[in-house]
């Protein structure tokens, strides 16, 4: 840990030295990183990525300093050779919020841009379409600034005082009930309010010319929110030229739910069964990743004991298992192999959940991690039911997948070629996991900046060369296999004793400060970003999703491919919507 | 060869098509509709069919189950009474806020007594966390098996009052018996152990 926060600081110093102008340590309590004006923040940043090799932005986000009349926006800065986390913060006046856009340096800011303008009501200065992402045009405020009041608002803070002792049951909608609580911005009138995406589909009327004299439409199609192949509520607005793909438009929110203000109306505690429901596939890992974070803020006296941390990796592995096997079940559906491999594959996920069950008490919202370890032991009889499952079955089977799909002749034709990212596109439109991964990028974070005890495991980062779909479907061969390897080692290496480092607490005597915890999940990096105010509820709860801005590149590999091959690029990104959403 | 990779992956279906009618022959009539049928199913050398037809056949859920909590009571002849001491730790622990609790209050003195009044769940609310079995001091509350509890009314049939949330010890006993016996030998021990300091005052 300590050899960590060195290799950070000079890391932090070497910036220092360099642009001594330019930046400024941050030396509020609890805080890193630099500080630097909004003036310089191009400067510094193109400087940053082409001096420095911070190549690829992993998190961007903002935060309402309320008393202070600020807002921060805050980078998180990596090379993709891997090292730490280099955080930039810029500080604008809250009357007035305007930061350059680093769309132009970063195009993997574009969505995370537009999302803190969505919630943050934070301006950039240059950003080519700044506009709502998650909320709808007509939504009134920017929900996560600390002035702003939801419509079924009980009361400031979790625990309500109105629960005990004089707890009376009743359903908060009845004191605030629908359409009486809805209000519009200025000027806004839903019933003649015409949608900006809806536009681009009333310009396929517009004719156009191709070389020969043959006269055609450009044709806009519009795929979701309701279609099975999105894999939720998600909507592609493609625009076509007979059956090639000219410009596409990803549009979200359908699912969301303000993830991360319920986060900061919540204690630190409460939010641990939140997190489960983020990408409800792999709830191990984003408790995992969450519990990280806070303990990174609680400090020395939560680390996790040792039999906890080999427990922590074990669901985490496991729960990458689970998800790759989905995603391939059901990037095959998506080709059209109506369900047998689906079915294949959810036989042997069912078999993990089966654990997870058994372990944690639910099947996908396990809600298992606490800070400083996990909330109870192995039941009897588990580890050698973990270790006849990835000794024997989990490596039988997925050389069986391997053998009924891999050189399957349709997948390959279509995946092979299509859909293409080159590792350039990729580092810079922020993409993380196997899509950075297939893209002939190696950067994998347990090894890239370790965390828990991975760098006690022997594994390879997967890694495939070619950034298009077959490939994508290929590394998540390779990551169950490293999968299978790292619980093979973790099985036999577990020891015995305690699994919480610390009593069972509810309140927890949080310092003041800032955290940012990541970790490699199943989909690609998940981050938590959060800022204490020394009280019982975090003042900022942000989570950098991977499958969110995973979809920030799905417009560069779609461009130029046919429109069938939308839902086979759409799959092979393997995104959930709960997390896209949040 | 082309042609050759969808041959060779037919080939695996076909195993599985074979898996299934064979595996059915080998186990015979015990396969289907049997507790040890379904159990078989679930472990890690299955073969053939895997699914389970709800709700013929149900899976046994895992002693770490939780569903919707309930309150614990004792019987202490033919009265329940619940284990409940109307702290509040779950209502100030649980994420989603659905537990409200009124404590009774001694009608004479007017002092809060060490008992609920009333006490609610909002089930459409509670997320089965297991938070409130979690940091319960006194064992009162606890996290459920029972999964099935659809029902017509959301709007009336989905508070839980206590005279719905109380169940016996006994069914705690029943439905995770290695936790209630553990919890039974710690409090023995506290027992003990009070028992021990008070002698000497004596």
């Amino acid at each position: 840990m300590n050899e960590e926060t060195k290799v950070l600081e000079s890391f932090e110093t070497a910036v220092l030295e360099r642009f001594p102008d330019w930046v400024t340590p941050d030396e509020r309590e609890g805080y890193q990183g630099l500080l630097v004006d909004p003036a310089n923040l191009i400067d510094l940043m193109s400087s940053l990525r082409d001096e420095l090799g911070y190549d690829h932005l992993t998190s961007l986000t903002g935060v309402d300093y309320l008393p202070d009349e600020k807002m921060e926006v805050v980078y998180h800065l990596v090379k993709s050779t891997g090292g730490p986390i280099l955080e930039i913060k810029t500080q604008l006046p809250r009357s007035n919020p305007v930061a350059p856009s680093l769309v132009g340096l970063y195009p993997g800011a574009a969505f995370q841009e537009r999302e803190a303008w969505d919630l943050l009501g934070i301006k950039f200065d240059g950003h080519p379409n700044l506009k709502r992402i998650l909320m709808w045009e007509g939504f009134a405020g920017h929900p996560l600034r600390k002035d702003w009041v939801e419509a079924y608002h009980g009361e400031e803070k979790k625990p309500y005082d109105d629960r005990w002792p004089e707890g009376k049951a009743r359903k908060i909608e009845a004191d605030n009930p629908y359409r009486e609580n809805v209000s519009y911005p200025e000027g806004f009138n839903p019933e003649t309010w015409i949608p900006d995406t809806q536009e681009l589909l009333f310009e396929g009327s517009q004719r156009f010319q191709l070389d020969d004299d043959l006269e055609t439409e450009q044709l806009v199609v519009n795929l979701g929110p309701q279609h099975p192949s999105t894999h939720g509520v998600f909507r592609m607005v493609a625009k076509l030229e007979g059956e090639t793909v000219v410009d596409l438009e990803p549009v979200m929110g359908y699912l969301h739910r303000n993830h991360e203000k319920i986060g900061e109306k919540n204690t630190f505690a409460m939010n641990m069964p939140y997190t489960d429901r983020l990408d409800y596939f792999c709830s191990m890992s984003n408790n995992f990743g969450y519990a990280l974070t806070v303990e990174k803020l609680l400090g020395e006296n939560y680390q996790p004991p040792e039999r906890a941390q080999y427990i922590r990796v074990i669901m985490a592995e496991l729960t990458r298992v689970l998800n790759h096997f989905m995603a391939i079940g059901f990037f095959l559906n998506d080709l059209g192999a109506y369900f047998t491999p689906a079915l294949y594959t959810i036989k042997e996920r069912e078999l993990i959940l089966d654990i997870f069950e058994a372990v944690a008490g639910s099947r996908m919202m396990c809600n298992y991690y606490r800070f400083g370890g996990v909330v109870r032991d192995l039941p009897e009889g588990m580890e050698e039911h973990i270790r006849k499952l990835v000794y024997e079955r989990l490596p039988r089977q997925i050389d069986e997948l391997d053998r009924y799909l891999v050189e399957n002749e349709i997948v390959v034709a279509r995946g092979r070629g299509v859909g293409v990212l080159t590792p350039e596109q990729a580092i810079g439109l922020s993409a993380a996991g196997p899509v950075l991964r297939a893209s002939g990028v190696p950067y994998d974070i347990r090894r890239a900046d370790p965390y828990s005890i991975y760098d006690r495991f022997d594994f390879d980062v997967a890694v495939r060369y070619h950034g298009d779909v077959y490939d994508r479907f290929l590394i998540r061969y390779d990551e169950i296999r490293q999968s299978i390897r790292i619980l093979q080692q973790a099985i036999d290496g577990i020891p015995k004793g305690e699994v919480l480092a610390n009593k069972k607490a509810y309140k927890y005597k949080m310092p003041k400060g800032e955290a940012y915890g990541r970790v490699e999940g199943p989909k690609g990096e998940l981050g938590y970003y959060v800022v204490s105010d020394g009280t019982d509820n975090p003042w900022r709860y942000h989570v950098r999703a991977p499958s969110f801005i995973n979809l920030t590149g799905l417009k560069q590999m779609c461009l130029g491919e046919k429109v069938a091959d939308l839902v086979a690029i759409l799959g092979s990104i393997d995104i959930v919507l709960g997390e896209v959403d949040r | 060869m082309k042609g050759f990779g969808i041959i060779k992956g037919l080939g695996v279906t076909l195993k599985h098509i074979y898996d299934t009618y064979a595996e059915d022959i080998k186990a015979g009539r015990k396969r289907y509709y049997t507790k040890e049928g379904v159990l078989q199913r679930r472990t890690t050398d299955t073969k053939g069919i895997f699914t389970v037809n709800y709700p013929e056949e149900r899976l046994a859920v895992p002693e770490n189950f939780r569903f919707v909590p309930f309150l614990v009571y004792e019987d202490e002849d033919g009265e329940k009474v619940p284990r409940c001491t109307a702290c509040g730790i779950c209502s100030k622990v649980c994420p989603s806020q659905c537990i409200w609790i009124t404590r009774a209050v001694d009608q004479e003195t007017g002092k809060p007594l060490k008992t609920p009044a009333e006490f609610y769940i909002d089930i459409d609310l509670c997320m089965n966390c297991g938070y409130c079995a979690e940091h319960c001091p006194f064992d009162a509350i606890k996290m459920d098996h029972d999964y099935e509890l659809a029902n017509y009314d959301r709007t009336q049939n989905n508070i839980h009052d206590k005279e719905r949330l109380l169940k016996p010890a006994s069914y705690y006993a029943e439905i995770r018996p290695g936790y209630y016996a553990m919890e039974q030998k710690a409090k023995a021990e506290e027992e003990a152990k009070r028992a021990a300091r008070r002698r000497p005052r004596e």
